[in-house]
């Protein structure tokens, strides 16, 4: 059967297909494109866009590689038996060796200050995955999760999308240094209930992305006791937990939960090895949750995202290898402070101040001085001369649902010294001239 | 959604593999053991693709030799997947196909697993409360992909045993007629090719029939040709992008799922495909997929086998032997029982008729049955209510995932039970 071109009809697809709630549209993807078409190479393309605006860490490749060369038994065509076993598995459990490992490097992460069950471990192929089958497990279509705000651009479609939740932020402020109160957490679930929504759960990031800072044990109490008493969940994403390089000191929910004197069923922590361990292309995420029902729904659930079985052996054998855990642990904390401390210093000197942070692979810097006009357009004016003149892709606040306009993540651990050190005398000549500009036109 | 059933794991089909969990067959340490005859794995051709492994280290990126790829793999995680990867991919599929199709690389948008591919599909072609038309017997997997998370709900396509459960154009239509009677939308057929779990191919007829039926009602037609590479002898299989070739237009409304979970027996790796001829379709599912990507280490295993022509082209004929082989073994055993199947030509299974042993014939008497051959032969197969069969006594028994020497102990096993059976039933 044949038909003329004419007579074919455009067959419809899904509202989900065709809207935009996979949020692909905004600033912080935009940049990314602009670096795509026109690259830093220091060699091939030295006037090339330098991505700035990407959180990966590439500081310590080396270590890994270095693991991989001494420990070919973690490769699957090291022995016969091996290959069959992985290539069959797929119960939706996973390895037992990986889980327990997975286990203990997260106790690892935590000054082995708490313990995690391998039981209450559900892989995801990635954090990604792992928070929307969260929101499928504890939410339905038109309940609300409360995020601090500024929040990771990918969660409006990571938690949002497929799952038709909503997000109502929590809005921080530069006047406390962006920390979430309790009256901010009060007027974002009222405002939810104006709107009338079910409130089904708070979602935090700790470390904070795109803050780089961490949440202090009075504020994760604080937010503990506060869905306990809404009877809400409260999700963890510590997905940065490794990558705390100075202080204060970090403290997981786990520990929080693990001094209470009854089981808190309405916690759950999400991670991934994307951002510690530099592994993003490997898809390797966790849920671990105190809620059986929970663990159950999501683990049967991650039959749609499982991480490879090729992935998991790997895993499994580096991350017991406690020595080098421990000293990989150490060795990028590190490099990662360095890296820190080097843009900071870059910064002062073109007069930018940052939020003062202690973690993640950015620093969450305050360009308000540099604003055309003081709001989302000044702010998309400016991330645009940025990207255009100074060629760098730094991602704008407001793509980060950030209330004040004016503030940008910058990362530093997806680049080498060299070019951190070009791209800093760039953004130096840019704020240099731009203050001239502005001053002018004064 | 966390609470509700849908998971479907509540079945007899998930039942049967807890009992063989519990109690599994072992040749020296448990041989009066559950045999497991209802998983549909593929273990026959692994030393083919270990044999590669061996001459080719430089596929897992932790030797020596590609360490250097190793940085690259670990951070690439862009959804399009590795370019490598996707030719190779297709080159594959048109491979399996005689070549002839040619598959666009650009056109294929990675997953983690089929399950993953189908329940991506749904989400991009239908809402919550639209139907999807699917033909009955089929795969108990799919009440979950394709409906959990979703939303979307599935109207069976009634085929029948008086027809070798060929799919007719009337069953087509009563299943439509059927969802408009509920005040329902129907968004599109979904068919399996070769079927799970009947073991046979739809004809060039029958998919030209679907084609042309979906084009009538602007809905679409997804083919999950997961057993593509696993037909091994006539008739000829024809995949829809066969068909799909010889219109003169590219229909926007056809969409292919594929994975090596079956014809290279690698569920472990979660490698899945989908390809549609919608470019809307490619770029939505293509960002969903951020949601189940393929790990770049499995992306890069394959690409470097996958792009191996002389390794594919063994790998498909020696593969097709094997099934045959294990194929007539079966059916040979099944004959000296006195059960008659399904004439099959695909797939790793045979859909076997066992209405005659039926203590009543129904849904209870099949279960009845079920739980006999379960606990009393300790073989694990699956019952046709299982996959939605409207006629009671039809079970898939698996047998590629198992050595011969077993095979040959089930087989007896069986045979002992029918006699037995037959015995008390009169």
């Amino acid at each position: 059967m044949s038909m003329n071109i004419c007579e074919q009809e455009f067959t419809s697809v899904s509202e989900r297909a065709t809207c935009s709630a996979h949020g692909e549209d905004s600033a912080y993807f935009a940049g990314w494109e602009e670096y795509r078409r026109n690259p830093y190479d220091s060699l091939l393309n030295p006037s090339g866009v330098i991505q700035m605006g990407l959180a990966e860490n590439r500081l310590s490749f080396d270590l890994l590689e270095e693991w991989l060369v001494k420990h070919p038994e973690a490769s699957v065509n090291f022995q016969q038996d091996l290959f069959k076993e992985l290539a069959l598995y797929q119960d939706y459990h996973g390895l037992p060796a990986f889980k327990k490992a997975m286990a203990n490097f997260m106790e690892e992460l935590r000054g082995n200050k708490v313990k995690f069950e391998p039981e209450r471990i559900v892989n995801t192929a990635g954090a990604t995955a792992a928070n929307e089958v969260l929101m499928f497990c504890l939410a339905d279509p038109g309940d609300a999760f409360l995020v601090p705000s500024p929040y990771y651009a990918g969660f409006d479609r990571d938690l949002r999308w497929r799952t038709g939740v909503e997000i109502v932020p929590i809005h921080c402020y530069s006047s406390n240094n962006f920390q979430i109160t309790k009256s901010a957490v009060e007027s974002a679930f009222k405002e939810a209930q104006k709107r009338k929504m079910n409130v089904k759960g708070i979602l935090i990031t700790n470390p904070c992305n795109p803050l780089g800072t961490t949440s202090s044990a009075e504020i994760l109490k604080m937010l503990l006791e506060f869905s306990m008493k809404k009877k809400i969940h409260l999700v963890c994403d510590e997905i940065y937990s490794g990558s705390v390089f100075s202080s204060p000191h970090f403290y997981s929910i786990a520990e929080i939960v693990a001094k209470q004197h009854y089981m808190a069923d309405n916690v759950h922590i999400v991670y991934s090895l994307s951002k510690d361990l530099g592994l993003p292309g490997f898809r390797v995420g966790a849920i671990y949750s105190y809620n059986n029902s929970v663990v159950t729904a999501a683990r049967r659930m991650s039959s749609f995202c499982m991480v490879s079985s090729q992935a998991q052996h790997l895993l499994s054998i580096m991350l017991s290898d406690s020595n080098f855990i421990k000293y990989y642990i150490q060795e990028n904390k590190k490099r990662l402070k360095e890296r820190h401390n080097l843009l900071v210093s870059g910064l002062a000197q073109a007069g930018i101040e940052q939020l003062d942070g202690n973690s993640g692979l950015f620093c969450w810097v305050n360009m308000r001085h540099l604003l055309p006009s003081h709001d989302l357009e000044g702010e998309l004016k400016l991330w645009k001369s940025i990207l255009e003149e100074a060629r760098l892709n730094i991602s704008p606040g407001s793509s980060f649902n950030c209330m004040e306009p004016g503030w940008f993540r910058v990362c530093f651990a997806d680049m080498n010294m060299s070019t951190m050190e070009v791209a800093l005398q760039r953004l130096q000549r840019f704020a240099k001239e731009y203050k001239i500009i502005a001053n002018a036109k004064l | 959604m966390a609470t509700c059933s849908l998971h479907g794991e509540d079945s007899p089909y998930f039942a049967g593999w807890e009992e063989y969990r519990n109690n599994p067959y072992d040749v020296k340490l448990n041989p009066s053991g559950v045999i497991q005859m209802g998983l549909a794995e593929n273990t026959l051709s692994f030393g083919v693709m270990e044999d590669w492994l061996i001459k080719h280290p430089e596929a897992t990126i932790t030797s020596e030799q590609s360490l250097g790829l190793f940085k690259d793999l670990a951070l690439y995680q862009d959804y399009h997947g590795l370019s490598d990867y996707r030719k190779a991919m297709a080159s594959f599929m048109e491979a399996m196909r005689g070549n002839r199709v040619k598959f666009d690389p650009d056109r294929i948008v990675n997953a983690a697993g089929s399950t993953a591919a189908n329940e991506v599909l749904m989400f991009c072609l239908a809402d919550p409360g639209d139907v999807f038309l699917v033909p009955s017997p089929y795969y108990p997997g799919f009440d979950r992909d394709l409906r959990w998370r979703t939303g979307v709900e599935i109207e069976p396509i009634h085929c029948y045993s008086s027809n070798n459960f060929q799919i007719t154009k009337s069953a087509v239509e009563s299943a439509f007629k059927r969802a408009k009677d509920q005040k329902k939308q129907v968004k599109g057929i979904l068919i399996t090719n070769p079927c799970n779990p009947l073991g046979t191919i739809s004809s060039a007829d029958t998919l030209k029939m679907l084609l042309a039926f979906a084009n009538k009602k602007k809905i679409h037609l997804v083919c999950d040709e997961i057993y593509s590479g696993s037909v091994f002898s006539s008739p000829e299989f024809h995949s829809i992008a066969e068909i799909v070739a010889q219109e003169n237009y590219s229909p926007d409304n056809v969409h292919i799922v594929y994975s090596l979970s079956k014809d290279m027996g690698l569920p472990g790796f979660r490698v899945g495909t989908i390809y549609s001829y919608n470019d809307t379709v490619v770029m939505a599912a293509r960002r969903m997929s951020s949601f189940t990507m393929i790990s770049t280490k499995t992306q890069h295993l394959l690409s470097t086998m996958l792009s191996d022509p002389e390794f594919v082209n063994y790998y498909i004929a020696e593969n097709k032997k094997r099934l045959e082989e294990r194929h007539r073994l079966i059916v040979s055993g099944f004959e000296q029982a006195g059960i008659k199947q399904l004439e099959g030509n695909a797939g790793l299974f045979c859909w076997v008729n066992m209405s005659h042993l039926l203590p009543s014939n129904d849904i209870e008497g099949e279960l009845k049955l079920w739980k006999g051959i379960l606990y009393k032969a300790k073989l694990n197969i699956s019952p046709g209510s299982s996959f939605k069969c409207m006629e009671p006594g039809w079970f898939r028994v698996c047998f590629s995932e198992m050595t011969i020497s077993t095979m040959k102990v089930a087989l007896e096993r069986l045979q002992r039970f029918v006699k037995q059976n037959k015995v008390m039933t009169h």
